[in-house]
């Protein structure tokens, strides 16, 4: 690249109404964004007009409105799917979140494919969502449950990974960056090392896809996960992308009106993708949402809010190293993303996160949905930062003069 | 002011908490945790009279849990089993006499729930 693009947070923040806001009386600095991401205008503005000139249910429907929202559903599904570089827009399937797309694929490819003494293969870096359907396919199956090792530094140990796979495993489970160590996994040699094995795999990225260019043609998963919420995108909308082959070879989730092609009282037969996946009126306004996301996103340049996001997380890696009786978890090298884990000796990060939150900060502080990475570890909970493209240096200031003041207040300063 | 939650007598009550410890041969043993922050409280119970006689505890926690557990086992010393069964969450915040939001709440009744379920499990015993 000749031009490296370059972002600008504080034009970012224009866009943001809530970021207007003051909390106890101090501007907002949202430092929450691996929990989910503020909304910028442009989406807020595209759901309500959405509401305000064109809603109706769609498909089916013959009158204006409902063509005008039935248009307006699938112009999201083809932005979304084009955000991703997804080969095909029927493989791009609508789903309420990450964790909603990956039970359906436990669900629907898992019971059909997953028999006793299969493997699966998950990581001990993988939050809840990606993990817990898993157990429970496997519990029901009689399939064994196997965990590729995280490094001492954070980072996957692909030898672990090999070493797994010359079992017979059927299916590899793997988060493209961890909601806890940042950590930013080689997700195409993954795929590649997992194809050859002969498995199948799921990608979740609900922590990449906000935050950096994916290309899913190069990438080439099986499965490949995200939400909207956590892509300045609404609540309530995710997507699912896989293969129109394999969709149209796995049986249906759920089941009922608008996935079916006929229903005769003896049975029926599935709509086409990617309906046969969408039943029941799904999250319409929720959807022209995310697609206005998409072109937020597309407009500031993925490259750019990676570059900003990352140069930011080295910043505050730098000031934090500064400070005594601080330790960031997860890798130092470059491939990690804008989360910060950390832990202050001697304050609790829930006392850490409120002292914070009377200076306007937010952070999260717990197990981040992440209980075997934290025993792995052996970490008590964590403080976390999390970066997105309207965040800037003078809010990574605040961050550090926030711990240092409770530190000070708990007595944990030297 | 900092925060409302970190009053001075909350922050002693966490810089220098009372009745920390265990007992030997309490009547009443418990422990529990939370799985959202990795808060953990044990309380060990002595009865004398059908009264608490002495209480201590132990864990690690946040500072309104510790803070809500040093208090907690000045409160009850003294109370029946039926006050100690009598005992909600409206007590606790009104023992800790700060605002707790609805996140923080379960790091103060922890305590509280600790000894529920401690009085619980020796009633069964009891039979």
């Amino acid at each position: 690249m000749d031009t490296e693009p370059k972002l600008d947070p504080m034009m970012c923040r224009a866009d943001f109404p809530i970021l207007q806001r003051e909390i106890h009386g101090k501007p907002l600095a949202y430092l929450d964004n691996a929990a989910s991401t503020q909304k910028p205008e442009a989406v807020i503005e595209a759901v309500a007009d959405f509401y305000r000139n064109h809603y109706a249910n769609i498909h089916r429907g013959v009158h204006t409105l409902s063509e005008e929202a039935t248009t307006a559903y699938e112009t999201a599904r083809d932005k979304v799917a084009a955000f991703i570089n997804a080969p095909d827009r029927r493989g791009l399937v609508f789903t309420r979140n990450a964790t909603e797309a990956i039970n359906l694929v436990a669900f629907s490819w898992g019971r059909t494919e997953i028999t006793g003494g299969d493997r699966i293969l998950v990581t001990e870096m993988e939050h809840h969502s990606n993990l817990v359907p898993w157990q429970r396919l496997a519990q029901e199956k009689g399939a064994d449950l196997a965990y590729v090792s995280v490094t001492d530094e954070g980072c996957l140990d692909l030898a672990s990974l090999d070493r797994l796979l010359e079992g017979p495993v059927k299916l590899v489970a793997f988060t493209h960056i961890s909601n806890v160590l940042g950590t930013l996994n080689p997700a195409e040699e993954i795929v590649a090392r997992a194809h050859n094995a002969g498995a199948q795999v799921l990608v979740d990225g609900a922590q990449s896809v906000p935050h950096l260019p994916v290309d899913i043609a190069a990438l080439n998963p099986d499965f490949f996960v995200f939400s909207g919420h956590k892509m300045c995108g609404p609540t309530g909308i995710g997507a699912l992308y896989a293969r129109p082959a394999l969709l149209a070879s796995m049986p249906p989730f759920l089941t009922g009106g608008g996935m079916i092609q006929r229903v005769e009282r003896e049975g029926a037969s599935w709509a086409d993708l990617p309906a046969k996946f969408e039943a029941g009126t799904p999250a319409i306004a929720e959807a022209v949402g995310l697609g206005a996301a998409t072109d937020y996103l597309s407009a500031q340049g993925m490259e750019a809010i990676w570059a900003h996001e990352h140069s930011l997380a080295a910043y505050c890696l730098e000031r934090m190293s500064e400070l005594r009786g601080v330790r960031v978890v997860g890798p130092t090298t470059d491939c990690r993303s804008g989360v910060l884990s950390f832990i202050v000796e001697s304050v609790h990060p829930h006392d850490l996160a409120q002292i914070l939150d009377s200076d306007g900060i937010a952070i999260r502080a717990g197990y981040h949905c992440a209980h075997p990475l934290h025993q792995r570890f052996d970490l008590p909970p964590t403080a976390r930062a999390s970066f997105y493209l309207y965040n800037t240096e003078d809010e990574v200031e605040r961050l550090i003069a926030g711990i240092r003041k409770a530190q000070k207040l708990l007595g944990a300063a030297d | 002011m900092t925060s409302d939650l970190y009053r001075e007598h909350i922050l002693d009550h966490y810089g220098n908490p009372r009745n920390e410890g265990a007992l030997e041969n309490a009547d009443i043993s418990h422990e529990r945790d939370n799985p959202v922050c990795g808060d953990r409280v044990r309380l060990d119970i002595k009865l004398k009279d059908g009264k608490v006689d002495e209480a201590r505890f132990s864990g690690e926690g946040c500072v309104i849990s510790i803070a809500s557990a040093s208090m907690f086992t000045e409160e009850i010393k003294g109370k029946t089993i039926a006050d100690l069964k009598a005992m909600d969450d409206e007590d606790i915040f009104d023992m800790l006499g700060v605002n707790l939001g609805p996140s923080r709440a379960n790091c103060a009744v922890l305590p509280l729930r600790v000894l529920q379920e401690g009085l619980a499990q020796w009633e069964d015993r009891l039979g």
